[in-house]
């Protein structure tokens, strides 16, 4: 089962290294990561999407709370929440055609074009992953996708609830 | 007034000092040539010279699991710190406190590969509770002491701190700021059990009527011997210890019914298959111990008591888990079992005694002597009778390491020291010279194989030098008789590299470098010379016994099973 875990701990060198250490040595999967510095700059966040069934996210989750740099583990999947993950897509267009039918299939899943070459559009768009998973599909149908970067996903839970110190 | 100010080598002896620290375990190099003549120039702190770095991680080990208190390694950058690896990784696995103090080179060269650079937080990094990266002067006593803390609390552990050279030096100073006290926001170790928790425990204890206390090494690590021993009379319950426990109750107690798992009793292993409740307390079900999972104890209800979260429910399912301090909650389950009215009583478990004293009476530990070969068991209990039961017994790792666990009763927890969790040949003998050091009054023995002892045997000179007089007794059978165990066992009496075709002659090499060195090869001698070797002080001696080579340790689980199929001896199951 695919669980999005957010991770709030210290903002120091080493942590992040911690964090993907374990998941390789006790051979959990990372499906993604993203980290940045938190409102508050002594804090990280981390927001890994991962797979395993509850034992193993247990575990995981045990394993994660364990390191003593980590703060506070949470299970977004348990609860409503919203997940977001960005792509920017460098698809070929070369001809008219391909840029409108670019532009319109970015119009539909509301994504921008956001730069564009002689034979290039750069397309981006926000969503969760199912969404990006299948704008790059239909992208791909069009036209010749050149590079993908997503950044993985990250996450909020809805309503009152604030992974926070 | 000027306030004083130190340079980053005196602030880090001023910190250990201020923390109590008798000993250094450790061995020089340029990156911590400050530190070393920080050492030279005060004497709250000595510091004891090893031939080899990963001695001096096992000696602070040994010296931690007598004592209690944490033991300091001193390392220099690169080779000194990889070489420290082993010792780290052996004290990580049985949750014993320990701060590396790992030299580094300057911060300016870190990431060049410099002359003698590794990332020691790096490689450490699987096998610490945490590591910091020292990074400035200031903040160095304070690192020292958050160390500290972390490697002693919660479940101990070894803890790593990176001392890059230009902190240490004379022209690079700070005033010393130390707050003992320390707090980390992330971390909080103090665990009591979940009153609800306790209750459910507490009925479900006082409704089995096939209850087995398993203990393992939190026992003796959180100092709860006596209230566990209080527990077991209490309840009358059967108990049994891991390999790590053992000690954590009498091993000459009436309710002690031996060490479970792999080389474990009859008796214990049975009593846990046919349990009805089990009480695991400070013990991790370690593969060691369940043999198959799968088929590890089917019908009991597991209370698993632990200070690590992640120890719980993590090989086998708990039914009722209690994050704690070990020695916390058992005084929570007897206040409970207070508050619901419970009485000891001599007859409780009457019908569940009678059944283990059933599996008792198959003597599983019984063997067979012979009028001219030594028996390795047999060396074992004329070790207890020379020591009146009351020697340290340090351990390498083989089937000597066994036979010590099988035919020593320890009387009182910290008495058996072995690397059970990692099972390091090398071991024993330097870890039993950081107990030696401890106690220098005690019987302190190495229990050693012709294997083991060879990873670290360079230490007896170290022992010439500080007077550190060990009794090393090397159960020589001419092989790696674990290995050779097995592959008789299962890889057909193919003996691939078991063999051990060039010993030394260990008593010349005793005297070489200046000990007492005794060789014991027919059982007739050997209570005479364990006598006399036991009744030297002062010097160490080495017993080279010379025991048959083909004994197997029994009993042992047979692989796959459940944790009561056993091998009782050759060809013979239960
Ligand atoms: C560092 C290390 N290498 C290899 C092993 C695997 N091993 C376990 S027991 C053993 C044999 C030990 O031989 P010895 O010390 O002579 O003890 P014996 O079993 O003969 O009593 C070996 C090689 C180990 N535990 N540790
Ligand atoms: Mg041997």
């Amino acid at each position: 089962m695919r669980r999005i875990l957010s991770i709030l701990l210290e903002n120091e060198p080493g942590a992040l290294s911690r964090i993907v250490g374990l998941f390789s040595q006790r051979a959990f999967n990372i499906e993604s990561l993203c980290v940045a510095a938190t409102d508050e700059p002594t804090l990280s966040r981390i927001t890994i999407s991962t797979f395993g069934d509850d034992k193993v996210l247990e575990q995981i989750t045990k394993q994660v709370n364990k390191l003593i740099d980590v703060i506070k583990v949470a299970d977004l999947t348990e609860r409503p929440h919203i997940e977001r993950e960005i792509v920017l897509v460098k698809v070929l267009a070369m001809n008219n055609k391909t840029r409108t039918e670019v532009k319109r299939i970015a119009d539909i899943f509301r994504g921008d074009i956001v730069d564009v070459g002689k034979q290039i559009y750069t397309v981006q768009l926000t969503g969760d992953e199912d969404k990006i998973s299948s704008f790059i599909d239909v992208l791909n149908h069009e036209t010749e996708i050149i590079e993908v970067v997503r950044s993985g996903t990250v996450g909020i839970a809805r309503g009152e609830k604030a992974l926070r110190v | 007034m000027t306030i004083e100010r130190f340079s980053g080598a005196e602030l880090l002896i001023k910190a250990l000092a201020e923390l109590d620290v008798e000993y250094i375990f450790g061995y020089p190099g340029g990156s911590v040539l400050d530190i070393y003549d920080a050492i030279f120039r005060q004497d709250a702190v000595s510091h004891l010279l090893v031939r080899h770095e990963q001695a001096a991680t096992h000696m602070a080990d040994g010296y931690t699991r007598a004592t209690g208190k944490c033991g300091v390694v001193l390392a220099t950058s690169g080779p000194g710190n990889t070489n420290c690896i082993t010792g780290i990784a052996t004290a990580y696995m049985d949750s014993i406190p320990m701060v590396v103090l790992a030299g580094q080179v300057a911060s300016n060269l870190i990431g060049g590969d410099a002359f003698q650079e590794t990332d020691i937080v790096g490689c450490s990094r699987p096998i610490v509770k945490h590591s910091f990266n020292c990074r400035s002067v200031e903040e160095l006593p304070n690192v020292v002491a958050k160390a500290f803390y972390l490697a002693e609390t919660g479940r101990p552990g070894p803890v790593v701190i990176e001392l890059p050279k230009d902190i240490l030096i004379p022209d690079n100073t700070a005033p010393f700021v130390m707050e003992k006290d320390v707090k980390i926001r992330s971390y909080n170790p103090n665990v009591k059990g979940h009153t609800k928790q306790i209750k459910k425990a507490v009925e479900k204890i006082t409704k089995a009527e096939r209850l087995v206390i398993y203990t393992g090494g939190g026992i003796v690590i959180a100092n709860a011997a006596e209230q566990l021993t209080a527990l077991v009379e209490r309840l009358n319950a059967p108990c049994t210890n891991t390999l790590m426990g053992l000690g954590g109750i009498s091993g000459l107690h009436d309710n002690f019914i031996g060490m479970l798992g792999m080389h474990g009793s009859v008796e214990a292993n049975k009593a846990m298959a046919n349990a009805d409740i089990i009480l695991a307390l400070g013990a991790r079900f370690d593969d060691r111990v369940t043999n198959k999972v799968e088929k590890f104890c089917p019908n009991a209800k597991i209370i698993h008591v632990d200070i690590d979260p992640t120890s719980i429910s993590k090989t086998v399912n708990a039914h009722v888990p209690i994050v704690g301090l070990v020695d916390v909650v058992i005084d929570q389950i007897t206040a409970e079992l207070d508050a619901v009215g419970h009485k000891p009583n001599k007859d409780d478990f009457k019908e569940w005694w009678s059944e283990i004293n059933k599996w008792r009476a198959l003597n599983s530990f019984s063997y067979e002597t012979s009028k001219d070969l030594i028996k390795p068991q047999q060396v074992i209990e004329s070790i207890y009778k020379h020591t009146q039961g009351d020697a340290y017994i340090c351990s390498d790792v083989g089937q000597h390491q066994m036979f010590a666990a099988q035919y020593y009763p320890f009387k009182k927890p910290r008495q058996w020291i072995n690397s059970g969790g990692l099972g390091t040949m090398g071991f024993g003998f330097p870890a039993a010279m950081g107990v030696k050091v401890a106690f220098p009054d005690s019987h302190v023995v190495c229990v050693t194989g012709d294997g083991s002892i060879q990873m670290n045997i360079q230490e007896m000179s170290t022992c010439l030098q500080y007077n550190i007089p060990v009794v090393i007794v090397a159960l020589n059978n001419r092989s790696l008789g674990m290995v050779r165990q097995w592959q008789d066992m299962i890889y057909g009496g193919r003996h691939s590299s078991s063999y051990m075709e060039s010993l030394p002659d260990f008593v010349k090499l005793a005297e070489a470098y200046g000990h007492v060195g005794m060789q014991i090869n027919h059982p007739d001698e050997l209570d005479s010379a364990m006598e006399k070797a036991f009744s030297i002080k002062n010097r160490l001696v080495f017993v080279d016994v010379l025991v048959d080579e083909k004994e197997h340790v029994y009993p042992m689980q047979i692989r796959f099973g459940a944790v009561d199929e056993m091998w009782l001896k050759k060809g013979e199951k239960v």
